[in-house]
């Protein structure tokens, strides 16, 4: 719907040339003129004036935008303009324009506002696509709202852009710490109360992944808002790469050397892990640390969220954790059609009955995968979780100290636990009654965390904490280099090294369908060869 | 003036006494105010309390008396059951008003010791195949049921319908059209001269806004909001959200009319902003974005009021209000200048700058007003209707307006109304 716009005015023009604004036009005409008739008239000015008004309206029909209402703003205007700011500058592109509006004197009834912008080329009137850039002289009469103290004008108004409508710095720095200050209000009304430290356990061992998994658990561990202490238990006694890794990592850690060496077999690793926990927990109640004890292993994935849940904890708490046992096998494991009907979710964790209590446990069901799964470290079969995994459950490590107000009567002590040697499985066997775990994470509802093995073969070689030195022994020079090939001789042997290198590389392509690479290898056997 | 020096100093006198009686009363108010609100501020919210004073937990039953006329379902019910969209859309508050007030304690059956009196009349529900309502007919509506009213009972007529009120919440309310200047053109419809009306348009100095009326927020559905809530300790991560339209090619093709050109300097201004996440797509996860956001645009359209006000209201994302000269709703009752932030449409293009100058301390003042429960009740209309409520906050504001003073009532001869006021088209009956 178009709005058609009448001026208050007196005179009235039913015909409209273009679209209504030659219109305005006569509205210039009565700010000319006195419209409550108190001005003077003669019936031979007005057919002037409209003379006048007529030819304006045929001019600005070839010329093809609003002359008449320009000519008659620049002869008659006697009213205050204003300009903003933006359009004084001479940029062309972006312009914008203001209203104006003028108060009325008791005896005119009409409201006059002009504006006017004037670009250097004097545009045609927008399209929509300019609409941007160009906003072109938009002076249509308007009505104030009616009211003669109101400032607000309906009718058009220039869009205003301003000069440089990109971001500012300062400003964006700003933005961000009003963010972060409203987060922490947020924080702290609707988080947690007290946090309490959060003392995380992982069993380790130098070898090829370890780099991997530890800089995923260390940038984890960096992102949680509490006090943290790191409890690394390493196998085989402490190694230097571990402890750069640790030192590097700005968290505060605890190394703690064991003896044994971790096994090749994943039935021994499991043992042995069992019993590096089961030696921080001693540490843990040696030096009489504070908080929750969260047993993060090294190569599982942790949300920020599993960390939140965790202050919860009265004693002892329990989470779901996911189980991604399918890792490696280039093969799936065939299953048949019952096993895939009854496959259950990937899921260890509390099982709470209607009202919210622990009815029970999901454990990872291992059966469709009998006899496939991995039994050596690095063997490229699923690796299998043991029962119920111990990163599944939290404790708070007074829970561990010999004497500690309020510690229940099912929690065994920990002196008592794994004295005869006896394996410790899963951290129930710290109790005397299972029952008594509390559902964390929505009642098991929310899986916080996920328990991943991936491990290279253990003979596998990768360098000394990562650094390569001494350098490689095969140096190949690139090819691609744009600089012209040097004369240098190489020496024989290298240049054997390296004709067995492109053989090698040659058998390797001409196996895949790459065209494009085999030619481009060609040609540098050829230019080898010359 | 000329004086003596005679009476000077026992006019000082008289003066030190008066102020001090006066200090001494607000210096205790205040402390016992500051004393409560420091407690309330202990938590997490702010106490409210607009001009009027603290009165937005008033409870206005027993307060008031309230008679609804009997209008033939004509002018109500049979329009609902013809197109019940008019249910669902944001100026269905005059229907569910209708339907509070049947039930509510302030209702009479007696209309000798009424306070107020209610004409049930859906001038909004007459609606396009697209969901707008149409407001052509809304003043012969209007009329045909003032002229019922007025025949069948005698209390128009006693005060010229000065003691009723109408629950008019069209865009520029009972001016009865969409378009801003043929509203103006029109002004308020002559027969509602008197009356006090109920409606969701408000902008000072504004022919369509009448002395005395009362803002209502428009209408959110409560139910879809609280079905869309995410837990509070979500951060807040998007500085400024906004979704709607920038442009309306349909109805503005030229630019400029739309919103007076303030949205679309928003967008020419702040689209490459990455502060700033606004766009035309609505999302599937609109509500639980506004709860992400720390600011919450509220700019004009065609009409200067919208719900998105109600939105940001009910999910603590602190409004951001671009129109000039805007009443918002119950405004004596909520400090709105505590709770949002203002902007003048020509600062559009700073806006950024003055956001971001906001100092901290009031942007937090600002969350812990917004999450006070009474502010979140206040802007919604519930069915059923609960204590704090629209319902009882429009009830809160009719009762503020008692007693009604002597003028209210025509003396015998005197007349107000001009029955055959307005456009030819106005009269012709409905």
């Amino acid at each position: 719907m178009m709005k058609s716009l009448l001026p208050h005015s007196g005179l009235r023009r039913s015909s409209v040339v273009t679209g209504g604004r030659s219109s305005a036009g006569a509205g210039a005409d009565g700010a000319a003129a006195d419209v409550s008739g108190a001005g003077p008239r003669a019936p031979a000015s007005s057919t002037f004036w409209f003379l006048l008004h007529a030819l304006c309206c045929l001019i600005s029909l070839f010329l093809g935008f609003r002359f008449s209402r320009l000519l008659f703003f620049m002869l008659f205007s006697t009213t205050a303009l204003y300009h903003s700011a933006t359009t004084s500058s001479s940029a062309a592109v972006l312009r914008a324009t203001t209203t104006t509006t003028t108060t009325t004197t008791t005896t005119t009834t009409t409201t006059n506002t002009f504006t006017l912008s004037f670009n250097a080329a004097n545009p045609p009137p927008s399209s929509l696509s300019n609409r941007t850039a160009l906003e072109t002289a938009a002076a249509i009469k308007a009505g104030t709202s009616g009211n003669p103290q109101s400032h607000v004008v309906v009718g058009r108004h220039g869009i205003r852009i301003r000069p440089w409508p990109h971001p500012d710095p300062v400003e964006v720095m700003r933005a961000h710490r009003i963010m972060e200050r409203v987060q922490e209000e947020q924080r702290r009304w609707y988080g947690v109360k007290e946090p309490r430290q959060v003392l995380v356990v992982t069993p380790t061992y130098s070898r090829a992944f370890q780099a991997l998994h530890l800089t995923g658990l260390l940038h984890t561990l960096r992102n949680v808002p509490y006090p943290l202490t790191w409890i690394v238990v390493e196998a085989g006694g402490t190694t230097n790469a571990t402890a750069a890794m640790l030192s590097r990592s700005g968290l505060t850690f605890v190394h703690i050397p064991f003896p044994d060496r971790m096994p090749t077999d994943w039935a021994d690793r499991h043992a042995t892990e069992n019993r590096m926990r089961l030696h921080a927990l001693r540490v843990i109640r040696e030096r009489k640390m504070d908080g929750v004890v969260v047993f993060a292993d090294d190569s599982n994935v942790h949300t920020m969220e599993l960390f939140d849940e965790v202050q919860k904890v009265q004693w002892m708490g329990a989470v779901s954790v996911g189980i991604l046992a399918h890792t490696g096998a280039a093969e799936q494991p065939r299953l048949s059609e019952e096993d895939k009907q009854n496959m259950p979710l990937p899921v260890q964790g509390p099982a709470c009955n209607s009202s919210g209590h622990l009815a029970g446990w999901h454990t990872f069901n291992s059966l469709p995968f009998a006899g496939k799964a991995a039994t050596v470290v690095g063997e490229a079969a699923p690796v299998l979780p043991r029962g119920l995994e111990w990163a599944g459950f939290v404790l708070n490590s007074r829970m561990l100290w010999k004497d500690a107000e309020g510690k229940p009567d099912w929690a065994k002590d920990l002196d008592a636990v794994g004295e005869n040697g006896e394996e410790i499985e899963n951290p129930l066997t710290l109790l005397n009654d299972p029952s008594s775990v509390e559902p964390l994470g929505n009642c098991g509802k929310k899986v916080l965390l996920w328990w991943l093995r991936v491990e290279a073969r253990a003979d596998s070689k990768f360098p000394k904490g990562w650094v390569i030195d001494p350098p490689l022994e095969n140096v190949i020079p690139a090819k691609r280099t744009p600089w012209p090939e040097t004369t240098t001789e190489l020496p024989s042997e290298l240049l054997d090294a390296k004709q067995d290198q492109e053989d090698r590389r040659l058998s390797r392509t001409n196996k895949s369908s790459r065209p494009r690479s085999t030619t481009k290898r060609k040609g540098d056997v050829q230019e080898h060869a010359n | 003036m000329g004086a003596t020096g005679g009476w000077r100093p026992t006019a000082v006198l008289l003066a030190l006494g008066a102020l001090s009686c006066l200090l001494s009363s607000p210096v205790a108010f205040a402390a016992e105010t500051a004393e409560v609100a420091g407690q309330a501020a202990h938590g997490n919210t702010e106490r409210i309390s607009g001009s009027a004073g603290d009165v937005l937990e008033d409870n206005p039953i027993g307060r008031l008396k309230v008679f609804v006329y009997d209008l033939p379902s004509k002018y109500n019910k049979r329009i609902v059951t013809k197109d019940p969209r008019c249910l669902n859309h944001m100026f269905a508050a005059e229907i569910f008003m209708h339907r509070f007030l049947l039930s509510s304690a302030v209702r009479t059956l007696n209309p000798e010791e009424a306070d107020w009196f209610y004409a049930p009349v859906y001038t909004t529900c007459d609606l396009t195949p697209a969901g707008l309502p149409l407001p052509f007919k809304s003043p012969r509506m209007m009329r045909s049921a003032i002229q019922y009213i007025s025949n069948r009972w005698p209390f128009w007529n006693k005060s010229d319908g000065a003691d009723h009120f109408f629950v008019v919440p069209h865009d520029f309310g009972a001016c009865f059209h969409y378009q801003e200047e043929k509203a103006i053109e029109r002004g308020i419809l002559p027969m509602l001269r008197r009356a006090t009306l109920v409606q969701t348009f408000g902008q000072k100095n504004h022919v369509c806004l009448k002395e005395g009326s009362i803002i209502i927020p428009p209408y959110a559905p409560p139910q879809k909001m609280q079905a869309h809530l995410i837990p509070p300790d979500t951060p807040r991560s998007i500085f400024v959200y906004f979704r709607g339209l920038f442009y309306d090619n349909g109805n503005d093709p030229e630019g400029g009319y739309y919103a007076r050109g303030a949205r679309a300097s928003l967008w020419e201004n702040f689209k490459n902003n990455p502060l700033f996440d606004i766009s035309t797509e609505h999302p599937a996860t609109y509500y639980e974005d506004m709860q992400r956001a720390v600011f919450c645009l509220c700019p004009l359209g065609w009409a200067p009021w919208s719900p998105r006000l109600v939105e940001a209201v009910v999910f603590g994302c602190i409004p951001v209000i671009i129109a000039d000269d805007i009443v918002l709703p119950f405004a004596d009752a909520i400090p709105w200048e505590e709770i949002g932030v203002f902007v003048d449409e020509e600062e559009v293009p700073k806006l950024d700058t003055i956001l971001t100058s906001i100092p901290i301390e009031d942007i937090l003042r600002k969350q812990r007003l917004l999450a006070n429960p009474s502010m979140k009740k206040a802007m919604l209309f519930p069915q059923p209707a609960q204590p704090r409520d629209a319902f009882h906050q429009i009830l809160n504001g009719l009762a503020r307006k008692l007693p009604h003073s002597k003028s209210v009532y025509l003396q015998p001869g005197e007349k107000h109304l001009n029955w055959t006021a307005g456009p030819k088209g106005d009269l012709k009956p409905w």
